[in-house]
């Protein structure tokens, strides 16, 4: 499991499917759901297999979720900010 | 966004923020677009923002610290600098089109410097697409950029950087519960060829450090397991269990955190887009653009520095990166060959010196077979959890080339587009028809580079074409 090394530098409020969690200001999404020990970021459109933030750098695309709204965001290349609104993403994204 | 620059630099690692520096320094209109929303690439991931954490500072080690001049380098330069912005697409006329905040623009660069850094090479084994399975390089990414350590954690693989994240969660007091070291020692006689040069100054600097580091694990008491292979992780919804053969003894750990590495590749998705000509580089088992020894491509005004070009690490990017804007700026007109040869000396003589260990590590750390062309249960398609099995049996129905193999079985049509299965896929592919990577070639890569909503592109303003 994932620990801060400094547990009161979480400050920010942001949600994970409705869940308030805490987050560190400049976090990524992917940090700050790793550090709520979230082990399902997405689920694959073909077997419906479940995945997490795995590269942490952009590459790999295991991170997508829908982030206000908006589905294919790749949370290791998004700051978290107040009150954000993180869900899981199935299938493809496009609600199909 | 001003549409019209003399260079644009991507990428603001070690290569691209020496680039960059260097350009705006003799005057040119110098742009550097980067992805994160900070400086310093991934190997001074943060580097600003852990200045005032000399608790973390501390962990990561002096070596981390040497970023602080190059990103105050950039920061003085007169250098517009663009972070949060993703390069989806460019042509060979070099017009640049990104998104940053959800909004496209696109732009013009007199030459263009690639300095788009490295990806850890795949590490396709059984359960890797396991919740609970990550990269080293995710991991020290979190230690980074998050203050993040983990508990219990497995550590798998071989190279330099494991090693480093290693000793750096022993001084963040959260030693890995394991280290599962697959280096092999068949690797070490052949190795022994490069020591002479690994033996100058700067190239024994590394070995150096190599060595304490490797002690200060030994005596960490974190159970090491040498010459391991057949590498398995269990699990139904996530990380359970891994178990291995160390010396050919079967073992097994209850483990819930396993990270993988074996080395870094070039990130080529941005030289293929282009159309640059690639080789491949059968030392660091990957593909890197053909470039001449100032880093220029095969396209007229676009160059590669740094670890983009074939791995070198992140001093020796550093240099590169200098040496290509020195280039840039004599295409540009701003100097002539004379001053570009006399300004980049320096440079080439420190370039030469940190590549020097490089043939060593590649051949120490060469990645086994196993995970070059794994078996045929695992999944070497993240996206579209494809099988190298299946990979096999299409080759056995004629399948001659990547191309083909995407066509057939959608390999490398997710949305990585091939970014972690394309150098398998090409391997699987040479191995079955018994010649070489080279020969087999690699996916062709087509733009966007990044997922860009259609929205997006209709709320381009025309004007802003370049």
């Amino acid at each position: 499991m994932l620990q801060r090394l400094d547990p009161a530098a979480a400050t920010l409020r942001l949600f994970f499917e409705g869940a308030p969690i805490a987050a560190r200001p400049g976090d990524s999404v992917a940090a700050a759901l790793l550090a709520a020990g979230a082990d399902c970021f997405r689920t694959t459109p073909l077997r419906g297999a479940r995945r997490a933030a795995f590269c942490m750098m952009g590459v790999c695309f295991d991170c997508l979720v829908e982030i206000d709204g908006i589905a294919n965001r790749q949370a290791c290349l998004t700051p978290v900010a107040e009150g954000m609104q993180v869900r899981r993403q199935h299938d493809a994204g496009d609600g199909a | 966004m001003s549409a019209a620059w003399d260079v644009v630099v991507v990428g603001a690692g070690p290569a691209g923020l020496a680039a960059a520096t260097l350009a705006a320094g003799q005057g040119a209109r110098t742009l550097l677009l980067d992805e994160q929303d900070a400086p310093g690439g991934q190997i001074y991931r943060a580097i600003e923002r852990t200045r005032d954490d000399p608790a973390l500072r501390r962990i990561l080690g002096p070596d981390y610290t040497h970023g602080d001049g190059l990103v105050a380098g950039m920061r003085a330069c007169a250098a517009q600098y663009a972070p949060g912005t993703s390069v989806w697409q460019i042509t060979p006329e070099r017009e640049v089109w990104a998104t940053r905040a959800g909004r496209s623009e696109a732009m013009r660069a007199g030459t263009l410097i690639l300095a788009t850094g490295a990806m850890e090479r795949p590490v396709p084994l059984p359960g890797w697409t396991l919740p609970g399975v990550m990269t080293v390089g995710g991991v020290q990414i979190l230690l980074k950029s998050a203050g993040m350590v983990p508990e219990g954690l497995v550590l798998a693989g071989s190279g330099p950087l494991l090693y480093l994240v290693a000793w750096q969660l022993v001084r963040a007091g959260k030693p890995p519960a394991a280290l599962l070291d697959t280096a092999s020692d068949d690797n070490l006689r052949p190795a022994l060829r490069h020591l002479p040069a690994a033996l100058r100054p700067t190239a024994l600097g590394y070995l150096a450090k190599g060595l304490a580091l490797r002690r200060v694990l030994r005596r960490a008491g974190l159970a090491l397991h040498a010459d391991v292979t057949d590498i398995r992780i269990e699990g139904d919804t996530r990380a359970e269990a891994v178990s291995f053969r160390s010396a050919g003894q079967p073992r097994r750990l209850v483990a819930a955190m396993i990270a993988l590495h074996e080395g870094i590749i070039p990130a080529q998705q941005m030289t293929r887009s282009i159309g640059c000509a690639h080789e491949w580089d059968a030392q660091q088992h990957a593909f890197r653009p053909v470039l001449d020894t100032w880093g220029n491509t095969s396209v007229a005004g676009i160059l590669v520095a740094g670890d983009a070009s074939g791995i070198v690490g992140a001093r020796a990017a550093e240099h590169a990166g200098r040496i290509a804007a020195w280039e840039a700026l004599c295409q540009l007109g701003r100097v002539d060959a004379a001053a570009r040869d006399r300004g980049a000396a320096a440079d080439r003589a420190g370039l030469a010196a940190h590549r020097a260990v490089r043939p060593l590590l590649d051949r120490l750390y060469a990645p086994r077979a196993e995970i070059l062309r794994p078996a045929d249960d695992v999944t070497i398609c993240r996206c579209e959890e494809i099988t190298a099995g299946q990979v096999r049996a299409v080759v056995a129905r004629g399948c001659a080339g990547p191309n083909q193999a995407k066509n057939f079985l959608r390999a490398g049509m997710g949305p990585c587009q091939g970014r972690l299965c394309g150098t398998t896929v090409a391997e699987l592919i040479a191995a079955e028809l018994g010649t070489g990577v080279a020969e087999v070639g690699y996916f062709r890569i087509r733009p966007p580079l990044k997922p860009v909503a259609l929205a997006e592109l209709a709320a381009m303003d025309t004007e802003d074409a370049p």
